[in-house]
């Protein structure tokens, strides 16, 4: 009976499983690929059905509102923000009950700051709409019926045939169908797409390159199958169906190298025809456009923080008052006293909605303590500070032209916050400017000069060379080695100009090449020195030129492209003899398992010594085919890149295949110079506290050695080597666990002042090399569960190494790399800079992430939060810029905390003198204009131009980074001293006017002021303290700062004095009429605002100057050393000169 | 192509101006005891300095206070707390030991009178009381529930401040002996003269300049024995103008405050004095306080020690705190220098 269920069980769930697949399969085709019909011709019948279909037309849309929807849109976005909710809430609330201020002092903050947002956003959706109508009216020419027609960009279709002429942009995804040239190529920029300036070559597809003009091209019929957009440009799956009307329908497939994508421009080609099939939104550059994740800075996180404690207090203050008035109002004298009565409708109110909403009513008074105008002011400051990075010259860039670009500006104070930088190598450290330095073929080392004499020379005694007389056979395989370096690569050659492309090609030596891997070209330049010269690609035949000066033709059989997994690359060639050999090159761990004839020990040595000299070394074998094997290979190809599921993988196997049982013919050496200025970088990023770690998927020695050149590694440092070499000695647990002890017991014994600042003579300095299969057993989660002790292990020992070397990683280990420290207990904050491709996935993950503007595209610098032309301008981004915005914003953030305290503490105290009654203190005006005038403008102009040392003092003295970091200036502590001082200066403001008016006359004509005088006598010291506070804190007086700090006093004195100086029409009170010059004209105000505000800022005053003499800061010791350097030396000089007399 | 290069770092390049740059020349302080010490004993010396001679100004400023709630039944305005007085009566007698030197200012005192209440702060018009006819036969919402009456009539002055205005009135007689002179009370320029020339103005028609007239349509608030066109009989003082009524108007800050309600222009002389109190305003509902006070003003007002103390305490701390300073500065200056060397 068992036995019948489990095979019942069985036949269900295979059911299920087929059904599934089957389904999947029926989806995926429905899914995720499209057919278009060129020219929307219907295919042949018995072919497939013409469905027609609807894309969306190619109009672009990159604004995000029309004209109609922008209101309630904008409004919508704008109130999903917690803050901007939150007053919507509080005016809302003033609306509906009963409360003591104006709707108007709540709505009127929060209409500015909507509007003014509102205003913005709507400008730059203008300029979007702007250039969109540009961009869609402009002209493009369609075939329709065998002419040229022009339409309007937005009205192409897919399906449309375009023909784009030089110099005009692509407006949509098309085929490439053919061109003008005869080779069916075409030369594209994509300058503007993914910034790479390098023209690249397109392939018309083989069977539709001969319909060159309009009437040809309206001929074909042919369907093209291909996947639904994709954001990424630079793969493409599809495959072209062309129907002929006697033939069986041939289909090709189609990859990147045929797709012409929107934004790229036609360059020295003078027409092109291409079907479109991606059109308006679903091309690949629109799709690319789409935001990125929002990454949150730490600062914004504390900010938040604190915002609840504020809300905490705003609600408990609201629940004390509420509760006090309720027992206030339980004796009915005090409740309802003769002279303020109240009405029916209000004595038989229920208690308890009384109650509520009182306690909303004591919210809508106190709700300034969170300030609406801080969201805006830190967003502008952000704006607004994000220039000073772009604007700075000294991280311009001559040679690309190019300064820094800031793709985020929420970031920027998390530039002065990193504890952790994770940088990639090739292009970041190093210039990734390559050079061919050597070659060894079958062990025998010949270094670029002297091969030009045709000599070949022992290169190192240690390593045994034989140094047979140079045979026939050897003479071979020499040539056979430059032949496959000149063959083997996707190098294309630019001609400077069309004009004189005849002279050029005959010469051949103006030419430039262009590839997108930098070694590449340094190879195939190496070997043009040595006499072998590629010419150029043309109709599939390789062309280059022997020593002999004979041009040799080699037809271009299969290119097996260069991938960062399989990392090596191989072409299959027909020689004119009819010979067909694969050529490959790669990287030595990816070709030494697959090689079954050549040197392999001698090459592997030299390739091994060139590694440890920091040389990036590439091995290069072949071997050679059989018509027959070619046969099968071509077929297992064309399959594989036929298949419209899963095309990689296949790719990927067909080529596992492929490379194999080869003839390692001999191994190239490239040098990669370091960066200008990048040990220097490193060195100061360190002494700033910061851990340097470099991600590469080098190979250890190359890498090791890089990473000495760049003093990452010094030769006192002790390295730990966590290699596949050594865990097949010993078992990672052992591995680990031994590092563990080995560091704890040196660390132990030392004191621990890593952080002091003044100490970088450790005597014990750490480095840790680890390799990615090593990382993958660590990160792996084992059965039992004991992989997060291995990652706690592994994570120890990494902090207690000053340097970290991370070689053999693949794209994604890097980002897990990132992940990994980013979520260990500390919660430090990372920094990922890199250059290429493979650098993407960490800097998407770390908390900052940079790009290069590197020569390997820009695929990093697009993802990246901000961009720099050169490693060395890390150091002025973090330690300059990213020390200031710190500085600036948390000392926004606490002022703007501790001005609401100020602002409204006072009226809370005033609650216990009116009864409770919810009487604000100040004037509506006041309220109102607090935040968003009288003192909004000197806090904002401070955090953009604050610096509280000089730029080059900051630059030169890296431990000064230590200062501020662990996010120190917004700590708990400092938050409650803010909070704290905030409270003392309200009680101050309160107390002295208490006292001050107490019950006798201010005036020398014996008249009393009344409850709004004192407000406003509150409300005066109130302003001049906070913005004199500020003033005390800046260490940075421009002009601008006086004109502002001034300005914005003087501003407060005129607005009173208007606004107390007339009666205003349309306003049903008159209460501040003349109360501020009454205020004024008499002399204890005059006395007493000058006294409260210097007891207000006594204390700030008397911390500041004690903390400074007792605990100095690393800044603060250097300001006082550079006053005493800069004044007080001739008066050092002075003295001991005296002394010395005096001794006499 | 190296011109195009030109171009372009030209055309990308950012500017170079002081601004962008963040080189604006710039003077940058901080506060170090070099700077903070001597600005500490000055400030210190010179509060001080100021503190003791508000302090003496303060002092010789005299005050004369009388209660006169009548709460305790020995007080002789006992009688009048009762319930069914009225136009109740009552003397109390002080005595002048030293010449109070001209002007002396005569104030009337409330305590545990919450006039910055927030429902009671609200209740007026201001518009109405500017004189404008349209507010005063239809006054704001905001002087519910002593905007009109029972039959729907305007009140004029409306809310609840002017209802409850205060309605004690003082004579003053010097007693010389048996013989009783009374002592002239200035009531002129007791309010602002904002208030009295700009914020309050009375009605007027067109035609005529009768004050009834004006005012006809609407009621006097529940509280007052006569309209307001009969306040005095002085057209100067009569109406919104009358200054008593302005002055109430103007809401105290604290729950105790001080009214100016006379001037007495020659002061006092030595001797025995009689205030004469119409006794009708009622506190003791709400426990409240009544008082009568005459003080002379220096050029800093009335007698209020709190800033000179403040002033000098102060002064010394900052001054004991510049020594603290002093100390720890010398302390630890060597070992600064040293560290930082």
């Amino acid at each position: 009976m068992w036995a019948e269920l489990r095979k019942w069980a069985e036949q269900a769930g295979e059911g299920w499983r087929e059904r599934r697949a089957q389904q999947c399969v029926g989806e995926e085709n429905w899914v995720d690929s499209r057919t278009v019909y060129i020219g929307h011709r219907e295919p042949p019948p018995g072919t497939d059905a013409y469905i027609v279909q609807n894309y969306p037309d190619n109009r672009i849309v990159s604004s995000k509102y029309t004209f109609w929807n922008f209101i309630p849109k904008n409004l919508f976005e704008q109130f999903r923000r917690i803050a901007n909710f939150y007053f919507l809430i509080i005016f809302l609330v003033q609306l509906i009950i009963d409360t003591p201020t104006s709707p108007v002092t709540s709505g009127l903050p929060l209409f500015f700051v909507i509007t003014v947002t509102a205003i913005k956003q709507g400008y730059e959706d203008w300029l979007r709409h702007k250039a969109d109508n540009a961009v869609n009216r402009c002209p493009v020419h369609v075939i329709q019926g065998g002419k040229v027609v022009q339409k309007q960009s937005r009205k192409l279709q897919v399906g449309d045939i375009v023909m784009t002429k030089e110099n005009e942009t692509f407006p949509c995804d098309m085929v490439f169908l053919s061109s003008s040239s005869d080779d069916g190529t075409c030369f594209v920029t994509t300058a503007s797409l993914d910034g790479e300036s390098s023209t690249k070559t397109y392939q018309a597809v083989q069977d539709t390159k001969a319909l060159r003009t309009e009437a040809e091209v309206d001929t074909l019929n042919a369907t093209i199958e291909c996947e639904q957009p994709q954001p990424d440009l630079y793969n493409f799956v599809g495959r072209i169906n062309i129907y002929h009307e006697t033939e069986e329908p041939i289909a090709r497939p189609l990859g990147s190298e045929n797709v012409l994508l929107r934004g790229a421009t036609l360059k020295n080609t003078q027409s092109i025809y291409g079907v479109a099939i991606y059109t308006g939104m679903e091309t690949k550059m629109a799709l690319n456009y789409q935001s990125k994740s929002q990454k949150r800075s730490a600062v914004e996180k504390s900010m938040n923080m604190f915002l609840i404690v504020y809300l905490c207090i705003l609600i408990s203050k609201a629940l004390i008052t509420t509760i006090l008035k309720f027992t206030w109002q339980s004796d009915s004298v005090r409740d309802e006293p003769w002279f303020n009565m109240k009405t029916q409708a209000e004595r038989q109110r229920n208690k308890f909605l009384s109650s509520f909403t009182d306690f909303l009513a004591f919210m809508v008074l106190f709700n300034y303590i969170i300030p609406v105008s801080m969201y805006v002011t830190v967003e502008m400051q952000k704006f607004l500070g994000s220039y000073f990075i772009s604007w700075d010259e000294e991280m311009f860039d001559n040679e690309i032209c190019e300064g820094p670009i800031v793709n985020t500006s929420d970031l920027n104070e998390e530039l002065g916050q990193v504890e952790y930088v994770f940088t990639d190598k090739t292009g970041t450290l190093t210039e990734n400017n390559m050079e061919f330095i050597e070659c060894c073929i079958d062990g025998h080392v010949h270094v670029q000069h002297s091969i030009s004499n045709g000599q070949s020379f022992y290169s190192n005694a240690a390593i045994d060379f034989i140094d047979a007389p140079v045979g026939i056979a050897d003479q071979e395989r020499k040539e056979l080695f430059f032949r496959a370096l000149c063959l083997c690569h996707t190098v294309q050659v630019k001609r400077e100009d069309e004009t004189d492309y005849q002279k050029q090609h005959q010469d051949g030596r103006s030419s430039v090449y262009i590839s997108s891997s930098p070694d590449e070209i340094a190879l195939v330049e190496g070997v043009k020195r040595l006499g072998f010269t590629f010419l150029q690609v043309k109709d599939n035949f390789m062309e280059l030129e022997n020593p002999e000066a004979e041009i040799e033709r080699y037809e271009l059989l299969q290119i097996l492209n260069f991938d960062s997994v399989r990392r090596r690359m191989s072409v299959i060639i027909r020689s004119v003899t009819g010979e067909i050999i694969l050529f490959c090159k790669g990287a030595d761990l990816s070709i030494f398992p697959r090689v079954k004839a050549g040197k392999l020990d001698l090459v592997r040595q030299r390739v091994q010594q060139n590694a440890v000299e920091g040389l990036r070394t590439l091995c290069v074998a072949y071997k050679v085919l059989t018509s027959e094997e070619y046969d099968s290979v071509h077929a297992l190809l064309q399959n594989a890149k036929l298949a419209l599921q899963e095309r990689d993988r296949k790719l990927a196997e067909a080529y596992d295949l492929i490379e194999s049982d080869l003839d390692l013919l001999g191994a190239t050496a490239v040098e990669d110079r370091l960066q200008d200025k990048a040990a220097e970088t490193v060195e100061a990023l360190q002494k700033a506290g910061m851990k340097v770690w470099v991600l590469t998927g080098d190979k250890m020695e190359t890498a090791a050695a890089t990473c000495y050149a760049c003093k990452l590694f010094r030769r006192s440092t002790q390295l730990f080597e966590l290699t596949t070499k050594r865990i097949e000695e010993q078992s990672l647990h052992d591995v680990l666990f031994d590092l563990n002890r080995t560091i704890i017991r040196q660390s132990g014994s030392l004191p621990r002042d890593t952080y002091s600042g003044f100490s970088q003579h450790d005597l014990h300095d750490y480095g840790l090399i680890i390799d990615g299969t090593t990382l993958s057993l660590i990160m792996k989660p084992a059965e039992n569960g004991s992989s997060s002790n291995y990652k706690d292990l592994f994570l120890e020992i990494c902090r207690n190494c000053s340097g970290v070397l991370c070689c053999r990683m693949a794209p994604l280990q890097k980002a897990q790399i990132v992940k990994l420290i980013k979520s260990s207990k500390e919660h430090p904050i990372t920094l990922a800079i890199g250059d290429g491709a493979n650098d993407v996935s960490m800097i998407l993950e770390a908390h900052v992430g940079i790009g290069i503007l590197g020569k390997e595209g820009r695929q990093a610098a697009r993802n990246s939060d901000y961009c720099i032309p050169k490693f060395k301008h890390l150091k002025k981004l973090l330690l300059v810029h990213g020390h200031y915005y710190y500085i600036r914003i948390a000392q926004l953030v606490q002022y703007f905390f501790y001005k609401n305290v100020c602002f409204i503490f006072p009226q809370f105290l005033y609650q216990f003198f009116c009864g409770f009654s919810q009487q604000p203190l100040y004037d509506t005006a006041y309220l109102t204009l607090y935040n968003i005038s009288f003192t909004s403008l000197p806090i904002l102009l401070y955090s953009l131009m604050e610096q509280h040392v000089s730029i080059d003092t900051l630059r030169r003295n890296p431990s000064l980074y230590r200062d501020v970091a662990k996010n120190s200036l917004l700590s708990w502590k400092s938050f409650i001293y803010w909070t704290c001082l905030g409270v003392f200066d309200a009680v101050v403001f309160f107390f002295g006017a208490y006292f001050i008016f107490d019950n006798s006359t201010m005036t020398s004509n014996g008249q009393m002021f009344g409850n709004w005088t004192f407000g406003t006598l509150v409300f005066t010291v109130l302003v001049f303290t906070v913005t004199l506070k500020l003033a005390l804190d800046t260490h940075n007086w421009t002009w601008v700062n006086h004109f502002v700090i001034w300005g914005s006093l003087l501003f407060y004195i005129i607005f009173s004095f208007l606004w107390g100086g007339i009666i205003w029409p349309f306003l049903n009170y008159q209460r501040m009429y003349y109360v501020f010059m009454q205020m004024l004209s008499t002399g204890p105000a005059w006395l007493g605002i000058i006294l409260l505000i210097t007891i207000s800022l006594l204390p700030d005053v008397v911390k500041k100057v004690l903390c400074r003499q007792l605990w100095p800061t690393a800044t603060q010791k250097l300001q006082t050393k550079r006053k005493y350097i800069s004044a007080e030396q001739s008066t050092i000089f002075m003295l001991s000169q005296t002394s010395s007399s005096l001794s006499f | 192509m190296s011109r195009q290069r030109d171009q372009a770092v030209l055309k990308n390049k950012p500017d170079n101006t002081a601004f962008t740059q963040q080189r604006l020349p710039a003077w940058q302080p901080f506060l170090s005891a070099g700077y903070v010490l001597p600005t500490f004993f000055l400030l210190g010396l010179v509060f001080i300095a100021i503190g003791l001679g508000l302090y003496f100004t303060s002092n010789n400023v005299i005050e004369i206070e009388l209660e006169y709630t009548g709460r305790s039944p020995n007080s002789s305005c006992h009688h009048c707390t009762k319930n069914d007085t009225k136009d109740c009566k009552c003397n109390i007698e002080f005595k002048v030991d030293k010449t109070l030197p001209g002007p002396v200012f005569m104030y009337y005192e409330l305590v545990n009178f919450y006039q910055n209440h927030r429902k009671y702060g609200v209740s007026r018009d201001d518009d109405q009381l500017n004189g404008d006819l349209k507010y005063l036969k239809e006054p704001s919402e905001y002087c519910f529930p002593f905007r009109q009456d029972g039959q729907n009539r305007p009140i004029a002055p409306c809310g609840a401040i002017a209802n409850s205005m205060f309605n004690d009135s003082f004579v003053l007689y010097k007693v010389n002996n048996s013989e009783i002179s009374k002592v002239p009370l200035n009531s002129k320029g007791i309010s602002w003269w904002t208030d009295y020339n700009v914020k309050f103005n009375n009605p007027k028609l067109d035609n005529g300049t009768d004050l009834k007239q004006a005012f006809e349509g609407t009621v006097k608030p529940h509280n007052w024995p006569r309209p307001a066109y009969e306040l005095d009989t002085n057209p100067e003082n009569n109406g919104f103008i009358n200054e008593d009524f302005i002055v109430w108007m103007r809401t105290a800050a604290l729950p105790t405050f001080r009214k100016l309600y006379r001037r007495i222009d020659d002061g006092l002389q030595p001797g025995k004095y009689l205030v004469e109190i119409s006794y009708n305003y009622p506190v003791l509902s709400f426990n409240g306080q009544k008082r009568v006070t005459f003080s002379t003003i220096s050029w800093m007002g009335g007698r209020n020690p709190f800033l000179g103390i403040a002033y000098l305490v102060c002064g010394s701390v900052s001054i004991v705190t510049g020594i603290i300073m002093l100390i720890v500065y010398i302390k630890y200056q060597g070992q600064n220098i040293r560290k930082v060397e």
